[in-house]
């Protein structure tokens, strides 16, 4: 085949720019390009991550481990701990119990896990393994003793994403370890969702503490995902959601959910079965959320807001009135998590900005309905929801309709590249940029950070590309 | 200093303490004390089961195949075939460089996958492959070929993609070549280079021609580089300079057309020989191409494999070769002159995969550091025989190395220097160990040929002598 020639890789290349082209991306049914979607057991993973002496123990292949932990290292630079059952081509044809029973007790033997929350892969979703057998038959055979509890979930690769394997493996553990007493505690629960961010679970629990709410974080691996440096590997690092408290947690008076999409089924276990009252806030980005998440917190314990948060907030309208003349019309790509992505049109549109491209991978109905009700709210009829779309999609859409930036994970640099337009990393996974999941983009805290990058990048480009008549000190 | 042999098995029998005696004596077998004149398969068994339960380095079939030798070939379109995950996961994050316009000559910033659903799983996804390939060729008309990466699922629901692939080549007219790389074949991703290789024997080898008028006697391929960082340009910089005539390389920046001509060359340079010796003994079967094994990293074994490459060729190349080796003694001089002082004595422990844990040692050496342990994700006893003297006697030798052992290696080797992959980095680094990821050269490259030694020389440095280290101990505490 001949080589092609500049003119015709340039000609090729300007074609897929075009309307003509957008509408054949769009036609698209039966494949993928791109996606900011992982799959369900990367989740589950993370989720484990949180609790205390706690072994996310997959079952599959260990090529499946050997992916998540990567994944989840690069974006925390972080150790990930995590095993499989190491299934091979004849566990597909007998069935993977017997990997199960030694998987377990080698890594009792070499972990001493607390616990063991188990998760699957599509290999073991395809042969029909049962967990519920494998745990049982285990523990009657003596291979897991009965104080080490051992929550499942099924978790298959070829339903939903990350976000539903983190909500499958939280219901799980909280289900098995959750004993229901009569005495309620004033605690408040908060459930953090596949978030990614340690600096917005801290700035949470930072809060809480200002009002002086008792809470307890589920899941919380603010501490075990952000360690120390101290010449010590701890397997299991300390700070970890208890498994005592874990099995109180249905006791205390309310949970919080800080994301709705990846806490569907937690948040409805809890309110089913266990009685409790249970709700998902927004996702607490930007001033208005913000507000309604401390409302929350505020009706559910009788808690007031004190001054000192008021403060906060007072400050960080100040730096949104700051800074909004260099946001106010500007025109947004953002893309990742659903939860995220309601939270930050919400902070966008505050700022007078327009996400005119609210794009989800794995974003539903129900989602879409969220966004384009905040796009209502604001007047802002050139926003667009797109679910169930990629990144290639988004593609096609910048280069067709431009905008001024992009926010979302690190994916999306291929697409601001194209287009030259900046790229602000936000949500997971970030794999380029260094220390941004350490800063908060929740709370009062979150919209001086979201403010300051967005605003200071915009900056910068003047800077870098004005002429010297233009180049000055005041911006 | 030499390593004491029998403190390095008292080490090892140390370490396997822990275990009860099943694992005890699985464990046994692939953990080796070497000795130079040791066959390589009783030091270290290899390329057997991990243990369930523990954590292993290893990865599976479709990331050999895919990750490693397919991934790479840019102007062919790489389908995930299956769910979501796979595909996420190997998405850019192996650093094959690659030249070309992204999007029409190049497709390795994309990730493609057919993305099952529960749907697909119970009816099966042979249409929606096809109408993936359909769908595809539209978007992206200029593409050489497809190449269709099985997971898990594929081969469990009976999917034909075998019978996919052959329609679909023959109504788009191009190549569609199925990949039957399902992560539970075979115990580690090795299976999946062999089963990535034998695609290519069955649908590329001899496929394309190169004209006689450009042939030349100098005529070569370069196998198994794979282009992290840039390995290979820095690589055909040397081979270039030698006055041979590098007609392909793979897969690093490689393309399919390349492929294609491959069996026009004269010889064969391979690199990694775990991932590419299956292809380079069919070339040697059906064509009669010798293949030789070099290595590129630092000078010493840089020159060694310059003067055995060489030897195959006339008088003219082996002089060009002397003046290659002769121009760049300096610079590499140079760089031991201003390194080696600062690295004199310093313990290295490796375990990465394919052709690193051997082939490395003599850039660690050439800069006066010592390997004490190189340890394998998935070799098998080929590598063990070629490992066994590229070592020091009484350094410890590992198959599919565990976390657990890693650690408990390390608390007793006190190693300077940490060298292995991602999963590991920041295990290490919390002990306050200094680490380097050599997988993907921690971002930075190419670590090899005579440009490359010169960057490794620098990042083992600043590895090991990076002031942030002093700070692990609080001030009050020391």
């Amino acid at each position: 085949m001949a080589k092609m020639t500049k003119e015709e890789v340039r000609q090729t290349k300007d074609w897929m720019k075009t309307e003509e082209y957008k509408e054949l991306n769009f036609k698209r049914k039966s494949i993928v390009i791109n996606p900011e979607r992982a799959c369900q057991p990367l989740g589950a993973v993370l989720c484990s991550a949180g609790f205390e002496g706690t072994m996310p123990f997959v079952h599959g292949s260990h090529g499946c481990v050997a992916y998540y932990r990567n994944n989840l290292s690069r974006h925390f630079r972080e150790p990930i701990a995590a095993v499989s059952t190491s299934l091979t081509e004849d566990g597909a044809v007998f069935g993977g119990q017997a990997n199960g029973f030694e998987g377990f007790k080698n890594c009792l033997n070499l972990y001493k896990p607390k616990m063991f929350a188990i998760s699957t892969t599509c290999m073991t979703e395809v042969i029909g393994d049962d967990l519920g057998a494998i745990v049982n038959n285990a523990r009657a055979k003596g291979f897991l003793p009965e104080d080490v509890p051992a929550p499942y979930a099924n978790t298959p690769s070829f339903v939903g994403s990350h976000i539903d394997g983190y909500d499958n493996m939280l219901a799980a553990i909280i289900d098995t370890l959750g004993v229901k007493s009569e005495s309620v505690s004033d605690a408040i629960n908060i459930i953090p969702g596949f978030d990614t961010t340690t600096g917005n679970i801290n700035e949470i629990k930072r809060l809480l503490t200002i009002m002086k709410v008792p809470y307890l974080v589920i899941a919380d691996y603010s501490n075990t995902l952000d360690s120390p440096l101290n010449g010590e590997y701890k397997l299991y690092n300390e700070g970890a959601t208890t498994l005592e408290d874990t099995k109180n947690c249905v006791n205390n008076r309310a949970t919080i959910a800080l994301q709705k999409f990846s806490t569907k089924k937690t948040i409805a276990l809890l309110a089913d079965k266990f009685k409790q009252e249970a709700k998902a806030v927004k996702s607490p980005v930007g001033i208005k959320f913000t507000d309604e998440f401390l409302m929350t917190v505020s009706e559910i314990t009788g808690k007031e807001i004190p001054k000192e948060i008021e403060d906060e907030r007072g400050r960080a309208v100040d730096s949104m009135t700051d800074a909004q003349q260099y946001i106010h019309g500007k025109k947004f790509a953002i893309f990742g998590d659903p939860d995220i992505l309601t939270g930050l049109t919400s902070y966008l549109l505050e700022m007078g900005g327009i996400p005119k491209y609210v794009l989800c991978s794995n974003g539903n109905e129900e989602f879409k309905n969220d966004v384009e009700a905040l796009l209502k709210e604001y007047g802002c009829d050139e926003g667009e929801v797109y679910i169930d779309k990629d990144l290639w999609h988004l593609h096609s859409l910048v280069m067709t309709g431009p905008v001024d930036m992009l926010i979302g994970p690190s994916h999306g640099k291929f697409v601001a590249r194209e287009a030259g337009v900046p790229h602000i990393r936000l949500g997971y996974p970030i794999f380029d940029r260094v220390n941004i999941h350490r800063y908060p983009f929740y709370a009062y805290s979150g919209v001086i950070n979201l403010t300051t990058w967005i605003v200071n990048k915009f900056i910068e480009i003047v800077d870098d590309t004005s002429d010297d008549a233009h180049f000055e000190l005041l911006r | 200093m030499a390593i004491n042999i029998k403190e390095s098995e008292e080490i090892v029998e140390d370490v396997l303490n822990i275990y009860p005696e099943k694992p005890r004596k699985n464990r046994q077998e692939h953990i080796g004390v070497n000795k130079k004149d040791a066959c390589g398969s009783c030091v270290a068994k290899s390329n057997l089961k991990s243990l369930p339960g523990v954590m292993t380095p290893r990865g599976c079939a479709y990331a050999g195949s895919k990750g490693v030798v397919w991934g790479p070939v840019k102007d062919v379109i790489n389908i995930s075939h299956g769910p979501i995950g796979c595909g996420h996961y190997s998405w850019g994050t192996r650093r094959n460089l690659a030249n070309g316009v992204p999007g029409v000559e190049n497709f390795m910033p994309f990730q493609f996958t057919t993305d099952f659903r529960e749907r697909d799983i119970v009816f099966g996804g042979d249409k929606k492959l096809e109408q993936a390939i359909h769908e595809l060729k539209g978007l992206f008309p200029t593409t050489k070929g497809f190449v269709v990466e099985s997971e898990c699922p594929i081969g469990l629901i009976g999917d034909d993609i075998e019978a996919v692939a052959k329609k679909t080549s023959a109504d788009l007219n191009t190549t569609v070549i199925p990949v039957r790389c399902e992560g539970f074949r075979g115990v580690s991703q090795s299976l999946g280079h062999h089963i990535a290789n034998d695609s290519i024997r069955d649908y590329v080898v001899g496929t394309g021609k190169l004209d006689d008028s450009q042939k030349t006697k100098y005529d070569v391929a370069i196998l198994g580089d794979y282009n992290i960082g840039g390995d290979v340009w820095a690589s055909m910089k040397v081979i270039t300079e030698m006055g041979l005539n590098v007609i392909a390389h793979w897969s690093g920046d490689g393309s399919i057309e390349e492929m294609r001509i491959t069996h026009e060359v004269n010889y064969i340079l391979l690199h990694c020989y775990r991932s590419m010796n299956y292809i380079s003994n069919y070339y040697n079967e059906k064509y009669g191409i010798p293949w030789i094994e070099y290595n590129f990293f630092g000078p010493t074994k840089i020159k060694e494999s310059i003067r055995k490459i060489a030897a195959l060729f006339d008088e003219h190349i082996q002089e060009q070769s002397e003046k290659v080796i002769e121009k760049y003694e300096p610079k590499m001089q140079a760089v031991i002159d201003k390194y080696r002082p600062r690295l004199e004595g310093k313990k290295v422990m490796i375990l990465v995969g394919g052709l690193r844990p051997r082939h490395i040692v003599g850039a660690y050496e050439d800069l006066g550091m010592q390997v004490v342990t190189a340890a394998y994700e998935f070799a098998h006893s080929d590598d063990y025989e070629r490992t066994t003297k590229e070592l020091e006697d009484g350094a410890i030798i590992a198959d599919d190395l565990n976390e657990h052992e890693f650690i408990e290696l390390a608390h007793r080797l006190k190693p300077d220097l940490v060298a292995s992959g991602i999963k590991e980095k920041y295990v290490f680094q919390k002990m306050g160990i200094p680490f380097r990821q050599m997988h993907s050269w921690d971002y930075s490259g190419p670590y090899h040929g005579y440009d490359g030694f010169e960057i490794f020389a620098k990042d083992m440095d600043l590895a090991i002598n990076s002031p942030s280290w002093k700070f692990v101990k609080p001030s009050w505490k020391k």
